[in-house]
């Protein structure tokens, strides 16, 4: 292998070096310039040295086939990839400002801080999982923000694309990561599970919350094998203060197997963006660890909890959507509203890991001054929430999987698609009113979210019969009057 | 440049057929046969054809254990491959039976190599079944890359530089780019008869300048290749694996 030839002001490949920014354990990095391209550039070099860790190349080998795979603001942007023949790099988007490492002096952080910025990540994450690649070392220094607030995941050296070979696979006789970070079911060998990310950013919430590491500092195997059956103290327990809701979703990321996790990042950001419609369980009241007899349990019956599953994330992404229906909760929409439903529950019932989002618009006028309370006094936004729930309950969803919003907007369409957008919503049911003179007037306002929806969109309408028989009454009725 | 392998055709016209123009309207500018030309299916003169009209345009091909069979011996073959043998040697002309029987084992090209079975003895006719086979291949040879077929499931394996191996199933029309640092094998699924569950023509493109190899799929006539079979009185379970792909 060639000596390494890189020195400030050395050109490898039109990179021309500069400083060099840092120098880790695996890589180092040097920030770079290029005729073509404006915006700030690092470059990356692993340590190939004799008596280097062999680990440094094929984690370099593996960045170098992922980095250039990806895009969209939540990874830095690649520029160009040298092999081992010449000189080995990856020329990378500088994202500016520090990683989340930096903050570890000011844990805890507020509650409410630490669940904005983690809805960033698990946003970032979802995006990560979309692109088919499973991170494996989330941890507060693999993790940026942009100056406009996208969480930036970097680092990809441990990652594992679909797609692509995983030449992580025979590389090592023990499970490579951060400990403190360590999934279970990575100590057993499995690398194919998306959800094994949400627990490490389950690990970094606890982190950042309570100050304290869900499961210590440990570094050795066997130190690390005791989360396999321990629970960590619920953080409850360390700070009396810590709202129910945050336990629940810290400790649903941080449960022993994965399929009692989070089926997915989007599903995790959309709690931590509504913490009001998290569904409070046992986890939200734990105030003390489990029992040793569950613990022992757990320990010496390792085998017959579950097999492993062979999971892959594009299965796992496409079986746990987050749907979205706009439901008229306004009186004669009843027909309306029962196809809806029917089409829910059909969608539903194929897929037991998505969740509904029932979303209704209160609409608010143009120039009048929009009061809170109806004319009888009662709070029309509480009216439209027990609504939404009485059209939901004949669908038997557990609560965890129901969420209710009313949104207030002068243009439904608009909240719609923005509520689609932000909550990453993967599908939307939407009904389209009969032809009338008020659709006529305003628009159609499913044929607007059918047309700017970045997600798939149905569209329902009544079944034929029964518009058909109210076209009828409804020409009876002309035809009396005249 | 961009090159195309194809490997065991066996005499598919209709999967062939579809193979080479996928890959000529992905822009491929040299065609490799990775062998097995012939048996099984019903239409091996306009295979052959084919592959030495392309081998005259610059294209190269190497020799399968079927075309070895059905041009210089029979070997150890099942009934059904024996039965389909036989019947091939009887269509195929002089001319197109020397063609088979002067193919090479193995052809280096640059830094890859091109086999049917795999490189430490090319006419054992082994499988590359795992990752220790591969290392096998692989220890074999110089080559950086190693196209080869035979086993009709397609598979990509690498070595790196302290011997650890990986397997991968790969996706179909993703690209992977293979990186210097290693040796890579790759195996290449079966035009003609397709045995990893999905009955599509399978064929491989490899780009030089990038080093990004792409397995593809392409669907095709399979009931007129099956109709074929039969009604040329070939075993009939070589026209019923066509659909499942097994």
């Amino acid at each position: 292998m060639p000596k390494s030839a890189l020195q400030p002001g050395a050109v490898i490949d039109g990179f021309t070096i500069g400083e060099c920014v840092h120098a880790g354990g695996m890589a180092t990095l040097w920030s770079v310039t290029h005729a073509d391209i404006a915006s700030p550039l690092l470059m990356k070099v692993p340590r190939v040295a004799e008596g280097e860790d062999p680990a440094a190349i094929v984690s370099f080998e593996m960045e170098q086939m992922i980095l250039p795979k990806l895009s969209g603001p939540h990874v830095p942007a690649c520029f160009g990839t040298g092999d081992f023949a010449a000189q080995a790099y990856v020329v990378m988007e500088r994202v500016p400002g520090d990683t989340l490492y930096k903050r570890l002096p000011e844990l805890p952080l507020p509650y409410e801080e630490a669940r904005v910025l983690v809805a960033k990540i698990a946003t970032a994450l979802a995006d990560l999982h979309r692109q088919h690649v499973i991170h494996h070392d989330i941890k507060p220094s693999s993790i940026m923000f942009r100056p406009t607030g996208e969480a930036v995941l970097i680092d990809y050296g441990l990652s594992c694309h679909r797609h692509l070979p995983d030449l992580l696979q025979e590389e090592f006789r023990l499970p490579y990561g951060t400990a403190p970070y360590m999934p279970p079911e990575r100590l057993m060998g499995t690398r194919s599970d998306p959800r094994s990310d949400l627990f490490a950013l389950g690990v970094l919430l606890y982190f950042f919350t309570t100050g304290m590491r869900p499961f210590g500092e440990t570094e050795t195997l066997r130190g690390m094998r005791r989360r396999l059956w321990r629970d960590p103290y619920p953080p409850r327990q360390l700070k009396s203060d810590y709202p129910p809701w945050l336990q629940e979703i810290v400790l649903r990321c941080l449960e022993i197997e994965p399929v009692w996790r989070y089926p997915t990042a989007s599903q995790l950001a959309f709690d931590l963006g509504h913490p009001d419609q998290v569904r409070l369980t046992a986890r939200a009241e734990k105030t003390k660890r489990d029992p040793l007899t569950t613990v022992w349990w757990r320990r010496f019956n390792r085998g017959l909890v579950q097999p492993e599953t062979k999971s892959d994330v594009a299965v796992q992404l496409a079986t746990s959507p987050i749907v979205a229906i706009a439901i008229d909760v306004a009186e004669g929409a009843d027909e309306l509203n029962g196809a809806l439903r029917v089409t829910a529950d059909r969608i539903l019932a194929t897929l037991p890991s998505a969740r509904l989002a029932c979303v209704n618009v209160l609409k608010l006028g143009r120039i009048t001054i929009d009061r809170t309370l109806d004319e009888q006094g009662n709070n029309k936004h509480i009216d439209r929430m027990v609504a939404l729930k009485h059209w939901a309950s004949p669908l038997k969803l557990d609560a965890s999987r129901l969420t209710v919003h009313v949104l207030e907007a002068i243009d439904p369409a608009t909240a719609i698609l923005e509520f689609a957008e932000v909550n990453h919503v993967d599908h939307i049911i939407i009904g389209a009113r009969r032809d009338s003179v008020l659709r006529a007037l305003l628009g159609s306002v499913s044929a607007k979210v059918a047309a700017e929806a970045k997600c798939t969109v149905t569209v329902v309408r009544p079944p034929r019969l029964v518009a058909r028989a109210e076209e009828a009454a409804d020409a009876a009725t002309t035809q009396a009057a005249s | 440049m961009l090159l195309a392998f194809f490997s065991d055709i066996h005499a598919n016209r209709q999967a062939f057929a579809a193979c080479l123009e996928a890959a000529r309207a992905k822009g491929a500018e040299r065609f490799i046969c990775l062998g097995d030309i012939v048996g099984y299916g019903a239409d091996p003169e306009w295979s052959v054809d084919t592959i030495m009209a392309l081998v005259e345009q610059g294209g190269l091909a190497v020799r399968g254990n079927h075309d070895n069979a059905v041009a210089v011996s029979s070997e150890n073959m099942n009934a059904e491959a024996q039965a389909a043998i036989e019947w091939t040697r009887g269509r195929l002309s002089a001319a197109q039976r020397r063609f088979l029987a002067e193919l090479p084992m193995m052809v280096p090209d640059d830094d890859r190599l091109y086999v049917h079975s795999e490189a430490s003895s090319p006419a054992r006719w082994r499988y590359v079944q795992s990752t220790a086979d591969a290392a096998r291949s692989m220890i074999a040879t110089d080559a950086q890359v190693t196209f080869c077929g035979h086993i009709h499931r397609p598979t990509l394996y690498s070595m790196s530089v302290t011997a650890k191996m990986t397997s991968f199933i790969p996706t179909s029309h993703a690209p992977v780019q293979l990186l210097r640092g290693r040796q890579w094998l790759a195996v290449a699924g079966s035009v003609g008869q397709p045995r990893d569950g999905d009955p599509a023509a399978s064929f491989v493109t490899y780009e030089t300048q990038t080093r990004e190899i792409t397995y593809c799929r392409v669907p095709y006539d399979i009931e007129t290749a099956a109709a074929r079979i039969r009604a040329n009185g070939l075993p009939p379970w070589l026209a019923e694996r066509l659909a499942i792909g097994r």
